[in-house]
């Protein structure tokens, strides 16, 4: 055996040390500075020698027959490559993420504005727009199927998928229901247990993941008969199985590799231009690039659903909730998308986070002849979140309590049971999230003498005049990770080996980073766990394990954790090398500061030495602890992994006469189990707030008779920086004994939770009910 | 599409001439929005960058002339005092970016009923004059007869805006523009008043409220007759509702994505009542100091 003489102190000290931009710490994002300075590149950067330029032509129908397609003037525009359409398709015409309903190309019917008919290749992507334009549709215009009524009542207006074409699991123009029953429900009996009864009806409008970088990617035909495709998407292994049956061809022939994401938030879950790229060069022959236009990337990906809800609360006179009614109907769109979980998490989350001994929850999701509509930042959990908490207020109203009171005489704790039968295993503070949001010093009052912090700012609509001021508080609650029994998991691979001298880490996964910061946390976990400080990123391929999506808040934790089993491996191989080289015999060794380290010997080699030329290269697979189905009609089941709970205060100054709104400040306390990268987490709380405020006061897809009225960022309004009010932000640590270091999705709760504070504070302002959101002026001055 | 860059006004002048349907452009704020949405498909496009004179501004001290192409961010900076109105109208336009290209020249280019500049180029008086250069000589279009209708103005094919000649303000100005967010947004409704005490006449200007940015006639007028000018005395809580009305009165809005008809109207009262209390505060400070 062969221990170093080293200092014994200054080893000591180094094990203390944590490893230099390991988790706990915030290093900052590679990608960041590049994305700020312009110089990034996106998936609309690519190019290849000999490309040529990828379009669809979209229907402008919400509902139709297709009588015929005469792609004959288009072929002839010299520059044309290829003209296809669902004719053209080598294998299967429908895909979906969960339910194949969806076609490449529209088949003999259009179901939604906007519907991809045919695809054009042209040597230029003006040539290719130009030809598209060509191509005849003959229509038959069918009246759209839009409403609720609409939709549930077939006989007299249709189906969006005819009977005998249906896929979905419920009937009728509904693509899925989820019924949850618990306590003994709401009965007659149970009513007259409250003495208290509130009820509210509810509307969401259609949010957009508004993401800034447009669809779109390459694909290269390879020799194999294969394709290449570099593309921009949340999930690369479930891309790829939904196109192989289109393509038909082996997923293995099929390569991608993720490109440059400009944002996601759910709208690059379902596939965009992914097949359509990849028909258009695998019939070419020629590498194809596909860019999506703003207004087209309005009708290129889902959008979140808009909901109309109806909420019924029975509380004690002391305020103890007795029981929750509930009905929340989903606008799935035209095609099933994520629809089905949606509505699972919409019934399982939809009472919010408290103890309700009798709970009545129908979820409805329905097919129309709307935008298709899927995941989003909130997935569900956000439509519900703006019922339960301005029942909450209303309730707190009526009992003359205090609204945060209320809320944390009921507040589910650990230990506590949902709806669902399953029991809360991990720490749940939501009493204490609220209580240190209230506990927060007010903002200052409106200083009216700055023109910017007026409702209006700089557009010099008041000078103080018809300002009120309110305060909303709200909390959440959203489930991490893939939740009713589906196999969630990730993959990493993990190689440490010597370059330049130095032990060097690199980590593989198919993990896509669209923004969130999940490619600085891997790194910072595998120093953290193999003591290195250089880590290399490989690109996300296809050419490992699948993992997973990049939603439901557990790319951290799904992909995180897989890292850390394949880093943990990496190590076990290493000290075993060192055991069967060197005789090790300690029990205490740790990889610290590129050396093997013994806390009671000090340092007993180098990491560099011990690697030599043999490389260690581990692969791991990370699950999490499984899930269960729901039971259909009563909606028992433990159906998630883990819960996530954020707690906001909003102070918002309403102009009462204009009806404009400036919120002054977004208080949030979340409890995030462990902050892997303390900024990176706050970076996330800022920004699922503001996109919580933007669906509270300004963000909505207008929808008349199933046409979209507002497809740009002209009329597709997202919050600026003038409408962006400082978010402080508290964190609490309490760590989740199931989950890799403890860790907890932090994502997605504040965009639940903030979006019904600013609502409870605007009401606090002008007495208003407002039951629709996003708030419009016209709401708030009584203009119709 | 053949890309013209005159290097000087005359040269501008002949190539509108030569090419009929020629597109200016001069910002590109609006122009290159319209060509990448495949709006517009000009033959030709004349860029007018290189006119140096384009970007200038003068005054006589009893009129500014002000270059087509000076843009939005410079107003702000150079003419607040001499066209208060106006340079408040700027500040609300777009984002930095916007303001640092796009110009009153393109804004009464495009003709959109959601431009800026218009209420407060109305409110400045009926003495603002566009002038339109051509080859055949020089028009001065009064303000009042540039608009035609919905993105349409008066000017003719060949002409090109040269600059815009608006009165020296010689009294308040205000201008508010309603918006569903607090920055960058087209307005869903705007309104612009000028007191002219030289003449106790009052001058107004609504934005997004009707097929063309329009005046307010009778409100201008009811306004005029009803201002206690010379004792500088507050107006009745009466009179600033009348007034009020009266300018939500001759709007002929719309309802569309941005708002309803209904709301327009409702804001473009309220938008005049406070706008008039803000002037009527300043004008009586005037007069308290010139007293
Ligand atoms: C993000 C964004 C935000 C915006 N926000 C606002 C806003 O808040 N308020 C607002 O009013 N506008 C807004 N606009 C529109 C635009 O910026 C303004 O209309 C601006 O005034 C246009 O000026 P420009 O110099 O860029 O015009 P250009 O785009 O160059 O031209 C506009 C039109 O005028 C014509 N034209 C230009 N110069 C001349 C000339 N000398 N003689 C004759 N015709 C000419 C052009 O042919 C064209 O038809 C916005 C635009 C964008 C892209």
């Amino acid at each position: 055996m062969t221990t170093r003489p080293v200092q014994a102190e200054k080893n000591l000290q180094r094990i203390d040390q944590a490893s230099k931009d390991g988790i706990g710490q915030s290093p900052l994002r590679p990608d960041g500075t590049l994305k700020v300075k312009g110089e990034f590149a996106y998936s609309s950067d690519l190019w290849h020698e000999d490309m040529l330029w990828g379009t669809a032509l979209r229907s402008p129908h919400p509902r139709a027959n297709i009588r015929s397609v005469d792609v004959s003037a288009a072929l002839a525009v010299p520059g044309v490559h290829a003209v296809l359409t669902h004719e053209d398709i080598p294998g299967a015409k429908f895909y979906g993420l969960e339910i194949a309903d969806q076609p490449a190309l529209a088949v003999d019917k259009v179901r939604y504005q906007g519907e991809p008919v045919a695809l054009v290749a042209a040597d230029h992507p003006e040539t290719a727009r130009r030809a598209a334009k060509r191509i005849v549709v003959d229509y038959e215009v069918l009246t759209p199927i839009t409403t609720e009524q609409q939709c549930l009542d077939p006989e007299t207006h249709g189906y969006v998928h005819e009977p005998h074409e249906y896929k979905a699991r419920a009937h009728g123009n509904l693509c899925h229901e989820q019924r949850l029953v618990a306590g003994r429900g709401v009965t007659d009996e149970v009513r007259a247990l409250a003495d208290v009864v509130v009820a509210g009806e509810y509307e969401v409008g259609m949010q957009d993941q508004a993401f800034l970088g447009p669809e779109s990617g390459l694909a290269v035909p390879a020799e194999d008969g294969g394709v290449d495709l570099y593309i921009a998407t949340q999930w690369l292994h479930a891309d790829r199985q939904q196109m192989a049956p289109v393509l038909a061809l082996p997923e293995e022939r099929i390569r991608l590799t993720l490109a440059g994401v400009g944002g996601a938030f759910g709208g690059r879950e379902d596939l965009s231009m992914q097949i359509h790229a990849c028909l258009l060069a695998l019939h070419t022959r020629r590498p194809v690039k596909i860019v999506y236009s703003r207004d087209e990337s309005f009708f290129g990906h889902v959008h979140r659903h808009p909901a109309r809800m109806r909420y019924e609360h029975g509380a004690t006179r002391d305020g103890k909730l007795v029981f929750a009614d509930c009905r929340i109907v989903l606008d799935g769109g035209a095609y099933a998308s994520t629809s089905a979980a949606v509505a699972g998490n919409a019934a399982s989350l939809g009472h919010g986070p408290y103890v309700i001994p009798n709970v009545r929850m129908h979820a409805l999701a329905l097919y129309s002849n709307n935008p298709p509509c899927g995941a989003m930042r909130g997935f569900g959990a956000v439509q519900a979140a703006f019922g339960y908490e301005s029942q909450m207020d209303r309730l707190a109203a009526a009992l003359g309590m205090d609204p945060v009171e209320l809320r944390q005489l009921n507040a589910v704790a650990q230990g506590d049971l949902m709806p669902t039968g399953q029991p809360i295993d991990a720490p749940a503070p939501v009493a204490e999230l609220l209580q240190r949001a209230k506990d927060r010093p007010l903002p200052p009052p409106l200083d009216p003498s700055d023109q910017r912090a007026l409702p209006g700012a700089l557009s010099n609509t008041s000078h103080g005049e018809g300002i009120v001021r309110g305060v909303g508080y709200s909390v959440g609650i959203k489930n991490v990770g893939f939740s009713e029994g589906f196999d969630d998991y990730s993959t990493a691979r993990v190689r440490l080996e010597v370059i330049g001298g130095e032990p060097v880490a690199l980590v593989h996964t198919a993990a896509a980073e669209v923004g969130q910061g999940g490619i600085t946390v891997h790194a910072q976990i595998a120093r953290t766990e193999l003591g290195v400080e250089r880590v290399t990123i490989h690109p996300a391929t296809t050419g490992i394990g699948s993992a997973g999506s990049t939603s439901a808040s557990r790319q951290t934790y799904m992909t995180g954790g897989a890292v850390k089993l394949a880093a943990e491996a990496v190590r076990e191989v290493l000290l075993d090398r060192g055991r069967r080289r060197y005789g090790w015999t300690h029990r205490d060794l740790t990889l610290t500061g590129g050396q093997v380290v013994s806390a009671s010997a000090g340092v007993l080699a180098p990491l560099a030495e011990l690697l030599g030329d043999e490389p260690v290269e581990q692969t791991r697979v990370h699950r999490h602890r499984p899930t269960a189905a729901l039971d259909p009609e009563t909606g028992q089941g433990f159906g998630h992994v883990q819960y996530s709970f954020c707690a906001n205060r909003a102070v918002v100054d309403v102009d009462v006469e204009l009806g404009l709104v400036r919120v002054v400040e977004l208080t949030a306390v979340q409890d995030v189990g462990r902050a892997l990268n303390p900024l990176a987490v706050v970076g996330q709380i800022h920004g699922g707030c503001t996109q919580a405020l933007g669906l509270a006061v300004m963000e909505e897809i207008v929808l008349t008779d199933g046409k979209v009225r507002n497809a740009s960022f002209t009329d597709y309004l997202i919050p600026t920086i003038l409408d962006t009010p400082p978010i402080p932000v508290e964190l609490l640590e309490l760590p989740d004994p199931h989950a890799p270091y403890g860790l907890r999705g932090v994502g997605e709760a504040p965009t639940v939770s903030a979006t019904p504070s600013i609502v409870a504070a605007i009401r606090q302002a002008t007495g208003k009910a407002l039951t629709r959101i996003p708030v419009r002026p016209e709401h708030l001055t009584d203009t119709p | 599409m053949e890309f013209l860059r005159p290097a000087t006004w005359d040269e501008a002048l002949v190539a509108m001439a030569e090419h009929p349907g020629a597109l200016p452009v001069s910002g590109g704020t609006d122009v290159m929005v319209e060509l990448n949405f495949d709006l517009r498909r000009p033959s030709a496009i004349l860029d007018l960058n290189r006119v140096g004179e384009l970007t200038e501004w003068s005054t006589d001290g009893s009129s500014v002339r002000l270059g087509a192409a000076v843009p939005y961010a410079r107003i702000i900076d150079e003419l607040s005092v001499p066209l208060p109105g106006l340079a408040l109208a700027a500040r609300t336009v777009g984002s930095p970016q916007i303001r640092n290209r796009g110009s009153v020249g393109g804004n009464l280019g495009a003709a959109s009923p959601a431009g800026d500049a218009h209420p407060a180029l109305l409110a400045a008086g009926r003495g603002v004059r566009v002038e339109a250069h051509s080859v055949r000589g020089v028009r001065l279009i009064p303000i009042d007869e540039f608009y035609l209708g919905v993105k349409r103005h008066c000017l003719a094919p060949d002409e090109l805006i040269r600059a815009v000649r608006i009165p020296v303000a010689d009294g308040p100005q205000q201008f508010s523009k309603v918006g569903t967010r607090n920055a960058m947004v087209i307005a869903v409704c705007a309104f612009a008043l000028a007191l002219h005490p030289a003449d106790r006449t009052v001058g107004t200007g609504l934005g997004s409220a009707a097929p063309t940015p329009r005046r307010a006639d009778l409100a201008e007028a009811y306004l005029a007759d009803a201002l206690a000018w010379e004792s500088g005395d507050p107006p009745a809580d009466g009179v600033v509702r009348r007034f009020g009305e009266l300018v939500a009165a001759a709007a002929d809005p719309i309802d569309d994505v941005r708002g309803t008809a209904a709301y327009r109207r409702h804001a473009l009262a309220v938008l005049a009542r406070r706008t008039l209390a803000w002037c009527w505060n300043d004008y009586r400070e005037q007069l308290g100091r010139t007293a």
